[in-house]
């Protein structure tokens, strides 16, 4: 297979949030601010990186009928590694993601990528979709989280340009829903004329 | 009283759904017609109470004991996904109608975060007992079926208007459930 199809497919073809719809919980609640969506986008990414990586290698070992339950054990170990590093070096953020970090686990990309991918690939190959289908999930909540902090704060990473109040609604739940469905809607449309 | 608020809380003010982002991926895949979602929700309602009870004891009897509260995703993961699976065996020799009806919608359930997710608020709040625990996971589930009925009957309506053609299918449905979390909204302050 084409490597750099492989890797670019994440981004808009195969995006997991706008186009494949999996992982939508902790793309809706983290995603108030552009950094918080970011940090949740890269923790997916790297236990992606890891759980495909793994599986790849010991696809062979692992009869059929235990394959779901040997995944999940895997990704759960990830998860936990993930955990344990950020509550060490990034407090204020596993402060922020709050329980989104241990539920990484049911998020449904992680498993939809394992069971449909790593557990078929070679060992490069799924090496190299994770890390486009992590970059593409870490693309797409950060722009959530970027449009929902610009319309519900007046600022972007923190750094703000609209002084005095903006738009709460967006920074609190029904925002999540709307941006994310107007998103949707834009890339639909964009999508038509390339 | 305190359980009262327990149960007002959990359903409305703080829906596990509109409001905690819990368990959206069935509220948007199965939400498309009224009767799908009445037996997702049965079966949202069964497998929440008796995981969040079994997650309880084994957070408070095995992990908190011997200090290794560390492997409690790993842990509570196994547990759903072996509980789903009993479930599933039980229901079908004990009950094999209520099988038939919530059958399908079981093995999809392992992947709910909104399982995994109220198990993980049962045991962080420190002042929750067995009991607590259980009117919060079953009111959880009563509001994630409220919040399931009321936007499948939604859909059921929105599937005969005349929506623009870049808004057809999933654009549509989460401005909708957008407006719903609004009119959720209005509970707070309610507790």
């Amino acid at each position: 297979m084409n490597q750099w199809k492989n890797f670019s497919k994440g981004f808009i073809k195969d995006n997991p949030v706008f186009v494949l719809l999996l992982g939508l919980c902790p793309t809706l609640a983290v995603t108030s601010s552009a950094i918080n969506g970011l940090g949740m986008g890269l923790a997916t990414m790297f236990v992606l990186v890891c759980s495909n990586m793994v599986i790849s290698l010991i696809k062979n070992l692992i009869p059929d009928k235990v394959r779901i339950p040997s995944f999940i054990v895997i990704i759960a170990s990830f998860v936990t590694i993930v955990e344990l590093i950020m509550e060490g070096f990034a407090p204020a953020l596993f402060e922020a993601l709050g329980i989104f970090i241990p539920l990484i686990v049911v998020n449904c990309i992680v498993l939809g990528r394992a069971e449909g991918f790593a557990s078929k690939q070679s060992f490069i190959s799924s090496l190299i979709d994770g890390l486009g289908m992590g970059l593409g999930f870490a693309f797409a909540l950060t722009l959530l989280g970027a449009v929902r902090e610009a319309l519900g704060n007046g600022s972007i990473f923190g750094y703000k340009f609209i002084e005095g109040d903006a738009i709460l609604v967006f920074i609190l739940s029904p925002g999540a829903f709307i941006v994310l469905g107007y998103l949707i809607a834009l890339l639909n449309r964009f999508k038509k004329t390339i | 009283m305190e359980y009262l608020i327990i149960i007002i809380s959990a359903i409305f003010v703080s829906n596990i759904v509109l409001a905690q982002y819990l368990g959206i991926c069935p509220f948007l895949g199965v939400s498309g017609k009224v009767s799908t979602s009445v037996g997702m929700s049965g079966a949202v309602l069964f497998v929440m109470t008796i995981a969040t009870i079994v997650t309880w004891l084994v957070y408070q009897y095995v992990l908190l004991p011997f200090g290794i509260t560390f492997l409690q995703t790993i842990s509570f993961i196994l547990i759903i996904a072996s509980l789903v699976q009993m479930v599933e065996i039980i229901l079908k020799k004990v009950s094999p109608p209520l099988y038939q009806a919530l059958g399908i919608y079981l093995p999809l359930i392992t992947t709910n975060c909104a399982i995994m997710g109220v198990a993980l608020l049962t045991v962080a709040k420190p002042d929750f007992d067995l009991l607590k625990g259980v009117v919060f996971a079953v009111a959880s589930a009563l509001g994630f079926g409220l919040a399931m009925l009321l936007f499948a009957g939604i859909r059921e309506h929105l599937d005969l208007m005349d929506v623009p053609k870049g808004m057809r299918g999933v654009p549509i449905a989460l401005v909708t459930a957008g407006i719903l979390a609004l009119a959720f909204m209005g509970f707070t302050g309610l507790v």
